[in-house]
């Protein structure tokens, strides 16, 4: 629902990073991004460090979207994974979980059976943190007020006081 | 749903603009792009026919500054307006936090600004949402125009529960701005009263 905000922790992001590393060196991959079916990034690791990830983020989210509107059309619940082949660099994008979508970026120096593999592997530890995460964002909206339970007009109008 | 990051100190929200084919949805997300600073934008995105009408969606990332050591970050987003891309709508509003609904203030088509709010209504709650229960602002737009409607009519029409509301003219820019801090201003506004806690344990007691 709309007011379950989603929350990352400092150690559920290192452990996310430290999973998306270890991707990238194992399946030679050039990029490793995880984006939220909204469009947000929310980790990313390998050699592409600079490339415009927010766009990529968005991208990637309406690219899942519309493929997932064309599962729904066949019949099939989601299509969970989806393959870009380029000239160069070639785009493996996978699903995890409900909320999550996972992209990887490779050139000649890997192939797609290496990534299958290794984003096998990853796959189930990434829904493990992301599943923690939830759990623990959903305890934190029971328990505790919003961080930002105690801005102000002020605060607001001062974001656009240029 | 907004997105909190605790290591990167991030609040990432999603706008949502919508309103009927050529009402000005996409020309409001130029503007802003336009005159906001190159370190407070990023890159925009517009995925569109050859005849420039919204395909899929225009994206636009802006970062407006801190609140509480949290880096706010805005996407902004359209939805295409012609009526048989009723799919991809339906995909861009999953996750929304705020929505402006662009009206066309040209008398000839306020049956299509009608149609489109009822269609706004429709894929909100098709996602388990009430537009009452969420961010929201209107703007009636192309006010420059001789054939735009009586603005107490639009109200009444396209406004009944008086949300904020705005007219504008996004082709010169004037309402594009005030219309974007109002919905900007909507959604921090209940995310700060997220979360049931609001009572401090003093006062509990
Ligand atoms: N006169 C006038 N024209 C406007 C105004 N705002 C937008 N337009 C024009 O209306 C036309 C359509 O604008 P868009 O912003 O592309 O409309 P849209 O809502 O994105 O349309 P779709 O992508 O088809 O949904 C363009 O030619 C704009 O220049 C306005 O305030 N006044
Ligand atoms: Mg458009």
């Amino acid at each position: 629902m709309l007011q379950t905000q989603f929350m990352m922790r400092e150690e559920d992001s290192r452990d996310l990073q430290a999973v998306l590393e270890r991707l990238a060196v194992d399946a030679r991959a050039r990029g490793v991004f995880v984006v939220d079916k909204t469009g947000q990034l929310i980790g990313e690791a390998g050699e592409m460090m600079g490339v415009d990830s927010t766009s990529l983020a968005s991208l990637a989210a309406g690219c899942v979207a519309a493929t997932g509107g064309l599962a729904l059309i066949f019949g099939e619940e989601e299509f969970p994974t989806h393959y870009h082949q380029g000239e160069r660099d070639n785009l493996h994008i996978t699903l995890l979980g409900e909320r999550m979508i996972l992209l990887v970026v490779f050139d000649e120096r890997s192939s797609l059976g290496l990534v299958r593999l290794r984003v096998k592997k990853a796959g189930g530890e990434l829904a493990r943190i992301f599943e923690e995460a939830r759990k623990k964002s959903e305890a934190q909206a029971a328990s505790t007020a919003s961080p930002f339970a105690d801005i102000t007009d002020d605060d607001i109008d001062n974001l656009f006081s240029d | 749903m907004s997105f909190i990051n605790y290591s990167s100190r991030e609040i990432n929200c999603k706008i949502v603009y919508y309103g009927p084919g050529l009402c000005g949805k996409t020309t409001n997300l130029q503007h802003i792009y336009a005159k906001t600073n190159p370190d407070v934008k990023g890159k925009m995105i517009s995925l569109e026919t050859e005849t420039e009408r919204t395909l899929f969606f225009d994206f636009l990332p802006l970062a407006l500054g801190e609140i509480r050591g949290f880096k706010t970050r805005f996407h902004l987003y359209t939805v295409p307006g012609q009526v048989f891309y009723d799919a991809s709508r339906k995909l861009i509003l999953k996750g929304v936090d705020g929505v402006v609904f662009v009206a066309d203030s040209q008398i000839e088509r306020m049956e299509a600004n009608i149609e489109s709010l009822d269609n706004l209504k429709i894929n909100l709650l098709d996602q388990g949402y009430a537009l009452d229960s969420i961010p929201y602002v209107v703007q009636y737009n192309k006010r420059d125009l001789p054939n735009a409607a009586p603005l107490d009519e639009m109200r009444r029409l396209l406004n009944p529960t008086q949300v904020p509301d705005y007219e504008a003219s996004a082709a010169t820019g004037e309402g594009v701005f005030e219309t974007l801090k109002a919905v900007a201003k909507g959604v921090l506004t209940n995310l700060k009263n997220m979360g049931p806690a609001q009572t401090n344990p003093e006062s509990a007691r």
